[in-house]
């Protein structure tokens, strides 16, 4: 039987015999399914799904795929796409028409491939299955059994599957367990015989025992030397063998199979910093947990078992400093003793003008405050009043002038400043050191503003003296000669004539910042923070205030701001307008009166000393800065003609302002006074009350009432020949007083540094420098310092290391000198030592005081007795009392000389016979 | 009452010469009872409280049977005391007191 397939299977007896060759064929045809397939296909006539994945190729057995040719399909009606179509895919065919159709066409049969098959049908109708997708290879298939043909006819309901034949082949899967199947060796059971440990003989088994008797007999142990019985012991000695070196050839290690291991590097990151903050806030309790805290018992012990430790330790503290270096005060003690040189006040540059102060003298001094190395000095005409009236015509020529000096130039000097008349006396303000007040000898009040000039003033500092903004810029050739000329600034605002003194004034003061006197003369709080108000005393008998803020008149200022504005363009001479407000109206504030106390007339002020007074180089400073910003000009300096005199009752009266004040006159007395005006009863007016003392010390006019910076209350009054030292509040009299020196002592300054030092300026030209602990009855120094008259000193401090004192003398010339270590650093607890002095003093005082009353009052008492015995005495004595008392002494008489003679045995004692009349 | 006894204790203490204020403080830090004003009581209150801390756990770690009793600071311009309360109580009170020394001229 060939095995083509496309022979037909003709339908025929030997369809038992044709089937079996069909299966053989068809299992040809399924190459791989072995051997097993014949013997699994009977038992595969139910249906099952295929064995093994639905990924099979071959179809299942009961399908059998054939190839019908044209002649065949008409024969049996199954033409493809005619009979057979994609609906009908199914065609019964009786089994002996196939049989039939093979015997018939025998090997070209298409049915002759599964003649076997179809023999072996046990059904009468094959179902041949139109495969129109070529399925199972061939484009038609024969089924093979009934139930496959019955399943395929009618198909089961759910039918995932398109085509009915696939249905068979994709039941879901079913998971067989895999069954066991007899273990094939594959050469590994060789390595495991090898490997595996077998006996390679019997184990031998040995049995020992001994007698039970001899259990537990009682044993006894000898020591026995091993090496010297022989056999005793058996050694195996060990020994090198060179021979036997193993090296190891094989080894055996385990190995595990390990996920993949990898191994990778990057670059870290940068971790650039970054700006955080944090805010917090503290913790804190609420008031009722306080309380708790308060209330409890806790605290209560604890404070009470703590508070002694506190009480303690402040004691321990107000016994002892423990903070005291002894070692370093000792050392400072020590090193005060110096040479000669050390304590002489070393002179450090000298000032004169040849063609300003020549033949002029210094009449006042004053450092700038700001700016180190800048001293104005005030030179006046060294003319007595006769001579001023004679000489007015020349007087008047020669302009009188405050020159500015600089330590970078000693030749010429900065600024010069354009006075009415010869100043007297002139203060920087403190708080706007621009602003320059003066005194006038004809009685007005003057006021400069240098502040176009600051910078000029400035720059000298660094040493540019001839370095002006001007000369810099021009070009050479056009250069303006006036340039190197000191400028001259000319007051801006004087005072009026027929309202200000009537005398030379012969001091001016400055008011310090932080308060200011209102009309009733109370001292008030000042809110604009800088110095408003000025002092001036005259000996026209008034010390007056002034103050230079605009009058509080509206409608005036008004138009007078507006003549301000209109008048800024004319402004010829370059003034500056800062006072405009006041030039040639300005009308003191308050005038003060100082009538005698005793008798009528007045007191001839020369200096005034105020408590509450800037010492010479401390400003309190702006306390209101907005309000001072409020003020400023846009080009800098502060808008004087802003400021307004406040109402009185919107400020604060400042309570520890002492409104009393020291003045000395021309007759050489102090006159302490108060300056807060009253309210006189008979005509309501507000008039100064009368001064409360004076005292009559000096025999000249006064030229110093100067306060200690150390102490508020102690005063230094020069004048005449003497100095005296008070104590404000002790009435008695000075603490102090100098005896009389050979020389005038013309002026006086404490020293800034040291509270015991002060320095005198004498009329020849000396200094005398007095140490209040070193000695009080002389100088501890004296240094002459130029031939004519001193007229002025003052001190000022640097720096820590350099402290000046500038002198002047009538010649014209300043001289600035440096205060040596030894005068200028205090010595250890110097102002206690002053302080204590002060009191010794004030006690001496008041004891010379007391004793003083109590000796006149013993004088007095003395003299009241010795009156009453006199007068005791003067009563007559009668006559007769007088005979009996002659009488009386006569018997007296006899009977001393009867006892006299009967001592010396002349008498006998018998005879008492009387003398004749003696 | 005890809370009047309390503040007489420390009015006397604050009625020292020299006694600037005091400070009465919990274990937290957490001022409860001060005579300055908040800002500074505030700061003393947290810095130093971390000190006192410190100097106990040193005495302490010294000799564990030791025990701080009293700390005074003394710097140029004041002197701080300061009495730390009972370690083993829970609720340990400080006590501070700011104390000026040595008045400058």
């Amino acid at each position: 039987m060939s095995d083509k397939p496309n022979k037909k299977n003709t339908p025929g007896k030997d369809a038992t015999k044709r089937r079996k060759s069909a299966t053989s064929t068809t299992s040809s045809q399924k190459s791989f399914k072995g051997k097993t397939k014949t013997t699994a296909a009977k038992k595969e006539d139910t249906p099952t799904t295929p064995t093994g994945s639905a990924t099979e190729s071959g179809p299942p057995e009961d399908i059998f795929p054939l190839v019908l040719t044209s002649k065949t399909q008409e024969l049996f009606q199954c033409r493809a796409d005619e009979d057979l179509t994609q609906d009908n895919l199914h065609k019964i065919i009786k089994k002996e028409e196939i049989l039939n159709d093979m015997k018939m066409r025998a090997a070209v049969s298409d049915f002759y491939p599964v003649k076997q098959m179809v023999m072996n049908y046990p059904g009468e109708e094959l179902l041949l299955v139109f495969d129109r997708d070529f399925k199972y290879g061939q484009s038609f298939y024969l089924v093979g059994t009934e139930d496959t043909k019955e399943r395929i006819l009618h198909p089961p309901e759910p039918s995932e599957e398109e085509g009915v034949e696939e249905e068979d082949l994709l039941e879901p899967f079913l998971y067989k367990t895999p069954e066991p199947k007899p273990w094939e060796s594959l050469g590994s059971s060789l390595e495991i015989e090898e490997e595996s440990v077998k006996d390679s003989r019997c184990k031998h088994r040995y049995k020992i025992s001994r007698k039970r008797r001899e259990f537990g007999a009682p044993v006894k142990f000898t020591d026995r030397n091993a090496s010297v019985v022989r056999d005793g012991y058996i050694e195996c000695t060990p020994y090198p063998d060179k021979s036997f070196s193993v090296t190891k050839m094989e080894m055996d290690t385990g190995i595990q199979a390990v996920p993949q291991l990898q191994e990778t590097s990057t670059q870290t990151k940068w971790k650039y910093p970054r700006n955080a903050c944090t805010q917090y806030v503290p913790r804190e309790f609420t008031d009722e947990e306080k309380e708790n805290f308060m209330n409890s018992q806790s605290l209560k012990d604890f404070i009470n078992s703590v508070a002694l430790r506190f009480e303690i330790a402040v004691q321990q503290n107000e016994i002892m400093d423990a903070f005291f270096d002894d070692w370093k005060a000792l050392g400072e003690d020590e090193s005060t003793f110096g040479g000669k040189t050390d304590t002489h006040l070393k002179e450090y540059q000298s000032f004169t003008d040849l063609y300003y102060s020549k033949d002029k003298a210094v009449s006042c001094i004053n450092w700038h405050p700001t700016i180190y190395g800048i001293i104005a000095v005030a030179v006046s005409e060294r003319l007595s009043f006769e001579d001023r009236i004679n000489l007015s015509a020349k007087l008047v020529l020669t302009p009188s002038l405050i020159l500015i000096w600089s330590f970078s130039d000693p030749i010429h000097p900065q600024l010069l400043m354009e006075c009415p008349d010869d100043i007297c006396c002139f203060e920087f303000c403190p708080s706007d050191p621009n602003i320059i007040v003066g005194g006038c000898i004809n009685g007005q009040v003057v006021l400069w503003d240098i502040s176009a000039y600051a910078e000029r003033l400035q720059s000298t500092r660094t040493g540019g003296a001839k370095h002006t903004p001007a000369a810099v810029n021009a070009l050479p050739g056009f250069e303006d000669k006036n340039v190197k000329k000191t400028p001259i600034v000319r007051y801006c605002a004087v005072s009026s004539i027929e309202h200000g003194h009537k005398a030379p004034i012969s001091d001016v003061q400055w008011l310090p910042d932080y308060y200011e006197i209102s009309r009733q003369g109370i001292p008030l709080e000042n809110k604009n923070g800088i110095c408003v108000q000025i002092i001036t005393c005259a000996p026209d008998c008034s010390v007056n205030f002034w103050d230079i803020r605009p009058p509080n008149v509206v409608t005036q200022a008004m138009t007078d701001r507006k003549k301000q504005e209109e008048k800024h363009l004319e402004n010829p001479q370059g003034i500056p307008n800062t006072f405009k407000h006041l030039d040639l109206t300005w009308k003191p504030l308050i005038k003060v009166g100082l009538p005698r106390i005793e008798t009528s007339g007045e007191y001839s002020a020369v200096k005034v000393s105020l408590k509450d007074i800037l010492q010479e180089g401390r400003l309190r400073g702006i306390t209101d800065k907005s309000r001072a910003a409020k003020l400023e000009k846009s080009d800098g300096g502060l808008d004087y003609g802003m400021l307004r005199v406040p109402s009185a009752k919107n400020l604060k009266t400042q309570e520890d302002i002492s409104t009393t004040f020291f003045v000395g006159t021309e007759d050489g007395e102090l006159v302490y006074s108060d300056f807060k005006l009253e309210k006189d009863s008979d005509s309501g007016k507000l008039t100064s009350s009368k001064p409360t003392r004076c005292f009559v010390i000096h025999d000249g006019l006064v030229t110093t009432v100067k306060r200690s910076p150390f102490f508020k209350d102690i005063v230094l009054t020069v004048g005449g020949w003497t100095f005296a030292i008070w104590k404000e509040g002790l009435m008695n009299g000075p603490i102090l007083q100098s005896s009389a020196s050979q020389k005038k002592c013309t002026v006086g300054h404490w020293s800034l540094s040291r509270p015991g030092v002060f320095f005198i300026g004498k009329e020849d030209g000396n200094i005398d420098i007095w140490d209040l602990l070193e000695k009080t009855h002389e100088p501890s120094q004296t240094q002459n310092i130029s031939t004519g008259q001193i007229t002025c000193i003052k001190p000022w401090i640097v720096s820590s290391k350099q402290h000046l004192l500038a002198v002047s003398d009538e010649f014209g010339t300043l001289h600035i000198l440096e205060i040596p270590w030894t005068l200028r650093h205090p010595s250890s607890n110097e102002k206690l030592s002053v302080t204590n002095y002060f009191e010794r003093e004030v006690k001496h005082l008041k004891y010379s005081e007391k004793r003083r009353e109590f000796r006149e009052q013993e004088k007095r008492d003395m003299d009241a007795e010795e009156l009453r015995r006199l007068s005791e005495i003067v009563h007559e004595k009668t006559a007769e009392q007088l005979e009996e008392e002659v009488q009386q002494e006569f018997r007296e008489y006899l009977k001393l000389e009867k006892c006299i003679l009967s001592d010396m045995g002349l008498i006998k004692p018998a005879e008492d016979n009387p003398l004749p009349g003696v | 009452s005890s809370q009047s006894e309390v503040e007489e204790t420390l009015k006397r203490i604050q009625s020292h010469k020299g006694v600037i204020g005091t400070i009465v403080v919990n274990a937290e830090g957490i001022p409860i009872r001060t005579t300055l004003d908040n800002s500074t009581t505030v700061q003393y209150a947290g810095l130093l409280h971390q000190l006192t801390m410190k100097a106990r756990s040193t005495v302490r770690d010294i000799d564990p049977q030791n025990d701080l009793t009293f700390l005074r600071i003394r710097s140029k311009k004041h002197e701080i005391m300061v009495a730390p309360g009972k370690f083993a109580l829970l609720l340990s009170l400080l006590f501070f007191v700011i104390y000026l020394l040595n008045p400058d001229i």
